[in-house]
């Protein structure tokens, strides 16, 4: 069932509300953490993230983050998608 | 469970979901949880055990009082709404056990591994549904004869407007089956919130994704739906599997939605790296299931393969549900034995040796050994 349009930043709080509720979900500290850790939160819980590693590579990663704006319409910028990826492939891709 | 992305072990725990016993949490949001392999000795999986599959995060509590199905579509003459109570009251009340199959069961145990949830065998599991059948309740509307699919809606949905919402259609062939229903009640019991409350599609024989879980809408179509759900996931690749039941005007040149369940079975007992004593007699227990044609046969084997004996299959419950089966032998050598079940149905078909690789993981019932110990 469709749910009333959520403007960006009201969408961001609403998602830290619930995010709040939930166990934390670690995810490494590395360069990029923070944006993957809030912008892809917003959505869905960080395990996705986890339990999909370490066999996704970065291709893969890039396909999967530009499925979440291109088919799933989240609000990610260019230059956060691309920082998400560079994170995630080398923090939850094959080892170096 | 051995063949797990590493990821997934780390994060996949025993967790409680209100309303339910620990299960398998593989994500919290939305929650993707999954029946541990002890509770499939049994062919009825209990409500508070059974798996919990979802897309989408904003799930509301439904409200059995104020809820109301809406039955139409371009392709009825006469849509109406529906009450919960009349739809207790006002239709034939059936009762079918069926096994519910998420179609990416046992994904993460695909090699090589592909993303998404990562399953390993339990997400699944067979109830006895109860409700009235949805040829019976899309008869009240006055189908049409140009109806060629029925698109069903719940009420889960995104946090965000431009996700595209779970929707899902059925052929009307499917829709119009008597073994298709709309059951409010499971086990003997109401749905549980996170299996559908109040009530949900009942498509026997083919994957979960068809299940529409806090049913809200059932709309009668005249052209094939173009949804994301439809178009963009679920698909296997054509000519692939073994499938009869084709959705055919959802086919294109290259895949075609999901469908039927392939034929399959699992042990539950004993478990992987269980200890024995020579001597001792190990009773081997699982389930078997198929798309609806019916379990015929299972056969064990105790020696990795080597050799394969006839279990004794349990009570028919259906050709949809669950059928138990056991085979017991002395433990009468030390070491590693690996034991394995291969189950076949009614139509011939058999479990695979190997893995039938595609890339969304889908149909994997390959025979996987369960290793034990005599020592």
């Amino acid at each position: 069932m469709r749910q009333p349009y959520v403007l960006a930043a009201i969408f961001l709080t609403v998602a830290a509300g619930v995010a709040a509720q939930e166990k934390p979900i670690p995810l490494k500290d590395a360069p990029g953490r923070a944006t993957a850790e809030n912008l892809c939160s917003g959505c869905h819980s960080l395990d996705y993230i986890r339990i999909n590693a370490p066999f996704m590579n970065r291709q893969t990663w890039t396909a999967e983050v530009n499925k979440m704006v291109q088919a799933f319409g989240a609000p990610i910028q260019m230059n956060d998608a691309n920082a998400i990826i560079d994170y995630l492939a080398v923090n939850y891709g094959p080892p170096q | 469970m051995a063949g797990l992305p590493s990821g997934a072990y780390e994060t996949a725990t025993l967790e409680p979901l209100q309303g339910k016993k620990p299960l398998i949490k593989l994500t919290t949001r939305p929650p993707n949880y999954e029946t541990p392999l002890s509770y499939f000795t049994s062919g009825i999986t209990p409500n508070d055990a059974f798996f919990v599959r979802y897309h989408l995060s904003t799930i509301p509590r439904v409200d059995a009082a104020n809820w109301k199905l809406d039955v139409g579509g371009e392709g009825t003459a006469t849509p109406y709404m529906l009450s919960f109570n009349q739809l207790q009251t006002d239709f034939e009340q059936v009762e079918i056990a069926a096994v519910c199959q998420c179609a990416g069961n046992r994904r993460g145990l695909s090699d090589p591994h592909v993303p998404g949830v990562q399953w390993g065998p339990g997400a699944m599991g067979n109830a006895v549904w109860h409700g009235p059948r949805l040829k019976d309740v899309l008869a009240r509307a006055g189908l049409q004869r140009d109806v060629v699919e029925i698109v069903v809606d719940g009420a889960d949905g995104a946090p965000l407007t431009g996700t595209p919402d779970f929707v899902k259609c059925i052929p009307l062939t499917k829709a119009l089956e008597d073994s298709t229903i709309i059951a409010h009640r499971m086990n003997g019991d109401a749905l549980p919130h996170y299996n559908g409350f109040p009530a949900r599609l009942i498509l026997p024989g083919w994957t979960g994704t068809y299940w529409m879980k806090h049913l809200t809408s059932i709309r009668a179509a005249t052209k094939p739906y173009d949804g994301f759900w439809m178009r963009g996931a679920y698909r296997i690749p054509n000519n692939m599997f073994p499938v009869v039941q084709r959705f055919l005007s959802q086919e294109t040149d290259v895949n075609t939605p999901i469908t039927e369940i392939m034929v399959n079975s699992l042990i539950a007992a004993p478990t992987e790296g269980q200890r024995f004593q020579m001597g001792q007699m190990i009773d081997v227990q699982g389930v078997a299931w198929d798309g609806g044609y019916g379990i015929t046969r299972v056969d064990v084997s105790a020696d990795g393969a080597a050799t394969w004996r006839p279990a004794t299959l349990g009570p028919d419950g259906g050709r949809f549900a669950f059928r138990t089966w056991s085979y017991r032998f002395a433990a009468d050598s030390r070491g590693n034995r690996r034991i394995m079940a291969r189950a076949s149905n009614r139509i011939g078909q058999s479990q695979v040796d190997a893995l039938i690789f595609n890339p969304a993981g889908y149909h994997n019932n390959v025979s996987r050994p369960t290793t034990i110990v005599i020592a």
